[in-house]
């Protein structure tokens, strides 16, 4: 497993967010999902037992895709873009997967679809966020992430190479394309771009808990910063704080290790509360945003966090670059690093427009008129700004389905979520 | 130390190895000072507490443990996982964890942990009798659940601090006392299989020892999940500082 994923998993998971959980026993719908709070299911994600079961082995494998990219020499470890594939041994639908910020092709939301997906009878290819360090280096052509019709792009050209591999090893009837978080996002501009390439003529396109607005997004997640005491720039205390917590409370239970029991246990007790829930949240945000921040700013030489023209060995400490860039929010990176390269490539441009550009409104038309895409979201995920699920549900209409609890990507595991997301997948319409 | 050339020439290759890393290309252009540092963040609470005076080497090791890695311990791994079926894996991994209970038992007496030396010694009887030389894990079944004691944490009941962090080669992250512990435990181990000499009758009594401690290498390193670099994080090396120390002190609050 990815190890920033691991850390955030094993920090936040272990950091519990209290039984508002239960809050929405009270709720009377028929949805099974039961945690009712959107940063306690965000965190929490959904419990083993109310997983879909799905027995047998899956021939996961990671693959590598050699690239030209020029590394530094502190990148040493990096040889080529990694992308993780399960194959039928028969002919079967393929589906493309996509990363949320900062995931991997093996980060475990993408293990659980690729698990899934497999078992209802396709192909997955799985795929690194673009804003990802891997992908980053070997396979964004101006190491700057963020810009959804260029990492589209970027990921299309990755797509076609990656089939051009695959092709002689595998059957596919047809393809389809899924990804959550900004990956959803994404899965919309390269859904777009196939129209014109026409290299994989998808047949369905699924974007689960997708942002609508990058920049509105970006924005909502960093603001879960302002709740801590101190403000982002004390995101250092607030972290010692909550392990002190989870510290404590593992020293005064009989427990016999970091395992679910201790995790019910934690949740039960209300360790956290709400703004600290979210402060961990944005923290978890932070630790990816600043492995990107770092990489981009290394593979451009952009002189952001590390100084232009240093070379940096292996040996050479990392660590003031890490404590710097984890402090530096995503919207910094956006105003002082994302924008001026763009600008200095396309002079005229403003901020404005950049901001546009970065949403689903840039490419509405599209969306409002293509039958293959439909949106899964629910009504309290957080990422997205007010009126933003109004909106979804304005373009998509019939084509999109919001549950009404689940946070950002909570209930992406539940049995009927997963049942559901299968079943829009292998039907012919929406 | 040098019993066997072969050690010789591994630490002076990876002596070689973590020195040479430090050759670097000349600048070519001058460095300018980046738009952020480290200095605008000081007003905040550092994260990290664990001492690294020796950071450069330390990642040198770091580095060096990836490539042992890649170039000889995960393939043979691979073929060890391909070729050995399941139950024989668990059982070859129950067979060290069995033998690794004495460890377990005299730091546990040393460390006067009464109950858990007798859950141990129940453990290790049990196991290697009815679990048929500790082939198979039954003491667990009757709710004796496995501890874990070694030198480092008797060291730790008896006010030893844990010393630097420190990077070993092949074994990974420790500390300049868990390193101590390791010798320490090592060394009783090494004595007590001397006395025995189990293998004293084969006449091959030393390459039996060889094969069944590469055995148990190969055990250990199929048994934990944890691959350098796989993260792609730029600042692995930090996190994982963090969380081994992180993880050393929840284990030692108790």
């Amino acid at each position: 497993m990815n190890l920033a994923e691991r850390v955030i998993r094993c920090l936040c998971f272990l950091l519990i967010v209290p039984a508002l959980a239960m809050a929405a026993e009270g709720n009377n719908d028929n949805y099974g999902y039961l945690i009712g709070e959107s940063y306690a299911a965000t965190i929490l994600g959904t419990p083993q037992n109310l997983r879909p079961d799905t027995h047998g082995e899956v021939p996961v494998k990671s693959m590598v895709l050699e690239t030209a990219t020029e590394r530094p020499e502190i990148f040493f470890y990096d040889h080529g873009l990694r992308y993780t594939v399960a194959f039928q041994d028969r002919k079967a639908p393929l589906i493309f997967l996509i990363a949320g910020t900062g995931g991997g092709s093996k980060s475990p939301k993408i293990l659980s679809l690729m698990r899934n997906l497999y078992h209802a009878g396709f192909h997955v290819i799985a795929l690194p966020s673009p804003t990802f360090p891997n992908f980053i280096i070997d396979a964004s052509t101006s190491h700057v992430p963020g810009n959804l019709s260029e990492d589209a792009a970027d990921l299309y050209r990755v797509m076609e190479r990656i089939w051009d591999q695959s092709k002689r090893r595998i059957e596919v009837s047809d393809f389809s394309l899924a990804g959550y978080s900004l990956g959803g996002t994404e899965a919309a501009f390269i859904a777009k771009l196939d129209e014109e390439r026409k290299v994989f003529g998808f047949r369905k396109v699924l974007m689960i808990n997708p942002a609508v607005s990058l920049y509105n997004s970006v924005s909502r997640i960093e603001g879960l910063l302002e709740s801590i005491p101190g403000g982002p720039r004390k995101l250092g205390a607030f972290f010692n704080r909550v392990i002190t917590k989870i510290s404590d409370f593992y020293r005064n239970g009989a427990f016999v290790g970091i395992d679910d029991d201790f995790l019910f246990a934690a949740y039960q007790s209300q360790l956290l509360n709400r703004d600290e829930a979210g402060g961990v949240i944005a923290v978890s945000f932070r630790i990816s945003s600043a492995g990107m921040i770092f990489v981009s700013d290394v593979m451009t030489n952009g002189g952001y966090v590390v100084p232009r023209n240093k070379v940096l060995k292996n040996s050479d400490s990392l660590e003031d670059y890490f404590w710097t860039s984890m402090h530096l929010s995503f919207l910094d990176y956006f105003n002082e690093y994302f924008v001026p390269y763009f600008q200095s490539r396309q002079p005229g441009l403003s901020r404005e427009e950049l901001i546009e550009a970065q949403s689903l409104k840039s490419i509405e038309d599209y969306l409002a008129s293509s039958s293959k895409i439909g949106v899964i979201t629910n009504e309290d995920d957080f990422i997205l700004a007010p009126g933003e699920i109004d909106y979804l549900r304005r373009i998509f209409g019939s084509r999109i389905k919001i549950y009404p609890r689940g946070g950002h990507l909570g209930n992406l595991e539940y049995r009927d979520n997963m049942a559901f997301l299968i079943d829009r997948l292998r039907s012919v319409t929406w | 130390m040098f019993r066997h050339p072969r050690y010789l020439f591994i630490t002076l290759a990876l002596a070689l190895y973590v020195t040479g890393c430090a050759a670097g290309n000349a600048h070519i252009a001058a460095e300018i000072p980046p738009m952020h540092t480290v200095s605008e963040f000081s007003d905040d609470e550092s994260v990290s507490h664990t001492r690294d005076p020796w950071e450069s080497f330390n990642k040198g090791v770091y580095k060096f443990n990836y490539e042992v890695d890649r170039f000889f311990f995960l393939p043979v791994v691979n073929g060890y996982e391909t070729i050995t079926p399941g139950f024989v894996q668990s059982g070859i991994s129950n067979f060290f964890a069995n033998i690794r209970e004495v460890r377990t038992l005299y730091n546990s007496i040393l460390q006067a942990k009464g109950k858990q030396s007798l859950v141990t010694l129940g453990r290790f009887l049990t196991n290697s009798t009815l679990g048929i030389g500790g082939l198979f894990d039954l003491a667990t079944s009757f709710g004796w659940q496995q501890q874990q004691e070694d030198f480092d944490r008797t060291l730790e009941t008896w006010g030893v601090g844990t010393g630097p962090y420190l990077v070993l080669p092949i074994l990974g992250p420790s500390t300049v006392r868990n390193a101590s512990g390791l010798v320490v435990d090592g060394a009783v181990r090494w004595a007590m299989v001397s006395s025995i000499d189990p293998f004293g009758g084969t006449g091959a009594s030393s390459e039996i020892e060889a094969g069944a401690t590469a055995l148990e290498a190969v055990d250990l390193r199929h048994r934990e999940k944890f691959r350098y670099y796989e993260s792609d994080y730029p600042f692995e090396y930090y996190m994982v500082r963090y969380i081994s120390s992180e993880r050393r002190e929840l284990k030692t609050i108790r």
